[in-house]
């Protein structure tokens, strides 16, 4: 019988295309879909002899992936070409959930990679979907162009002033914030950015979803590897003991 | 509920007979924690060895329907680097009031007795001895618990070792289970835990190969229930020693049949893949609920009824 979504086994995909993002990350777009999937959820993508590791879905119908190479799994997946296959396993983990109608998206780095997958989401609901994308330098950027024509308004920032506003993702958020306040603002990147978010949304009582990456080995909520340092936990108000790929990765933070 | 649920256990009394099976949420200090805030009687902390192993690469581990294969590899920093992870859980467990059991493994005989003490200066409640990990072989050859000889060399070097209770996992995967238990036993071991993960395999047909880069896994959860009940019941007739009955317990029913077959105590592991931690919580409530129903006024009228 072939396994299911809900079954956590391996799922074989074939790409279909592969869209170079950046001058080190892709996005795998493949033919089958993975209808359950929410944005902010993962998957564990294997490719047999080498190895598996968690990325965060880009789309759903069909899936996709957004893979920076920054290992021997991920340049493996590089390397696969339109027809050939990779597994799949998920999705996995918990979400962001849409809450009101103006959004506020905030990508660090590679963390840009579910926020297109968010945005599609929102407009569907007929939200309004503001985007602020950081990196160290303007080649590291991801999504800004995917972003910018499915209608969102995208600020930016580079630490190394290379495009646009030089100096943090979190100045631009404090701005969008005094622009006009969202209803909600959703983010993904480096634990010192969201830890920077979490106490900037505080301070203007707005609520926040931030997900959070870890070293994820069983993904199921297992074998603790992913735990959230306990530092972290209390900093942002989480429970000790959170596990990102169980709980998370996803927080919910009011 | 607090009533029915109570039990001593080697003189040590739990709220609950569920104890947190090694090698699930066993890996520090918050996420024992964690667990025994859930509603875990007692938690088990992830098996420790002398040295540090990162264990296997992904994956290594895969949910098969409601069942669990994995191979992790015994992930462990090392006995003297866990130490201090060990006595930081059991303060914040003894303000729960909710027991520390440690599993340790090692790859000789004389190891075990050597990892006991490091990890006795924790005072633990138990030591639970692993000398039954599927996912080693290539590394440390045939588990100690496939014969009676080997396991009973083991006890011996930890019973020399120290004082406090020790438990020794067994293997299901014998054909003399009650044999190794009476060994075990004889070497001055104080309970059994019965039993670690089966070993197993799952093959991806379109990719051709095992997925568990470890090829070989340990089965768990509701696929391997049969077997553990099998196992506890066959023990409880052979020993006189309190058995900790693990193996695919993911419902109160599921609890109470592991008493019934004989079980002093009820390991939860896999369960939590479905349930999170939550879980624990979850089963004590569908266990006293059974009880309630069903006129049991205590654990004990219960265990071994299906003896």
């Amino acid at each position: 019988m072939e396994p299911d979504e809900q079954s956590g086994l391996m799922r074989a995909f074939e790409v279909a295309n592969v869209i170079n993002e950046n001058a080190h990350t892709r996005t795998l777009l493949f033919k089958g879909r993975l209808e359950s999937a929410r944005p902010g959820q993962f998957v564990m993508a294997w490719l047999p002899e080498v190895g598996e590791r968690p990325f965060s879905i880009a789309a759903s119908v069909p899936l996709a992936i957004t893979v920076s190479s920054v290992g021997t799994v991920s340049a493996a997946l590089h390397q696969l070409k339109p027809g050939e296959r990779a597994w799949v396993r998920g999705p996995l983990g918990t979400g962001f959930r849409l809450t009101g109608s103006k959004h506020l998206l905030v990508g660090g780095g590679y963390g840009a990679a579910p926020l297109a997958f968010l945005a599609k989401e929102a407009l569907k609901q007929g939200g309004q979907a503001r985007v602020c994308l950081g990196a160290k330098t303007e080649t590291e950027l991801l999504m800004q162009q995917r972003l910018y024509d499915m209608g969102c308004e995208v600020r930016v920032a580079t630490e190394d002033g290379s495009e646009d506003t030089r100096g943090l993702v979190t100045q631009l958020v404090e701005q969008a914030i005094s622009d006009e306040p969202p209803d909600c603002l959703y983010a993904c990147g480096p634990t010192g950015m969201l830890l920077a978010l979490a106490e900037l949304c505080k301070r203007h009582q707005i609520p926040a979803q931030l997900s959070f990456e870890a070293l994820i080995r069983c993904g199921v909520g297992l074998c603790g590897s992913c735990e959230l340092p306990e530092a972290v936990c209390n900093q942002v108000g989480l429970p000790a003991g959170w596990l990102v790929c169980h709980d998370g990765p996803v927080a919910f933070l009011s | 509920m607090e009533e029915l649920l109570r039990t001593n256990f080697l003189g040590i009394v739990l709220k609950n007979p569920l104890v947190v099976a090694s090698g699930v949420l066993g890996t520090s200090a918050s996420l024992m924690e964690r667990a025994a805030r859930e509603g875990a009687g007692a938690v088990t902390s992830k098996s420790v060895g002398p040295q540090p192993r990162e264990g296997h690469a992904n994956p290594v581990c895969l949910a098969w329907g409601n069942s669990v294969i994995n191979a992790i590899g015994l992930t462990n920093p090392g006995c003297q680097q866990e130490l201090p992870i060990l006595l930081e859980t059991k303060h914040r467990l003894k303000a729960l009031g909710v027991p520390l059991f440690v599993s340790i493994f090692a790859s000789k005989a004389e190891e075990f007795g050597e990892v006991a003490k490091v990890v006795a200066q924790a005072e633990p409640g138990l030591i639970e001895v692993n000398i039954s990990c599927p996912n080693v072989a290539s590394e440390f050859g045939e588990p100690f618990s496939a014969s009676a000889s080997s396991a009973a060399a083991v006890t011996r070097s930890v019973r020399a070792a120290v004082n406090l209770p020790i438990s020794i996992k067994l293997a299901p995967n014998v054909p003399n289970l009650s044999q190794i238990a009476r060994a075990v036993v004889a070497e001055g071991a104080n309970a059994i835990t019965a039993i670690n993960t089966v070993p197993a395999m799952l093959i991806d047909a379109r990719a051709g190969r095992p997925v568990l880069k470890n090829k070989t896994g340990g089965l768990s959860g509701p696929a391997i229930k049969p077997v553990a009940l099998r196992s506890v019941w066959e023990l409880a007739q052979a020993i006189c020693v309190p058995i900790i009955g693990t193996g695919g317990v993911t419902c109160g029913l599921d609890a109470a049949e592991m008493i019934m077959a004989g079980a002093s105590l009820v390991g939860v592991g896999s369960a939590v893949v479905n349930g999170g931690p939550a879980i624990f919580a979850k089963i004590a409530q569908e266990l006293a609920e059974f009880m309630q129903s069903e006129g049991y006024q205590n654990l004990s009228q219960m265990r071994g009824k299906a003896l």
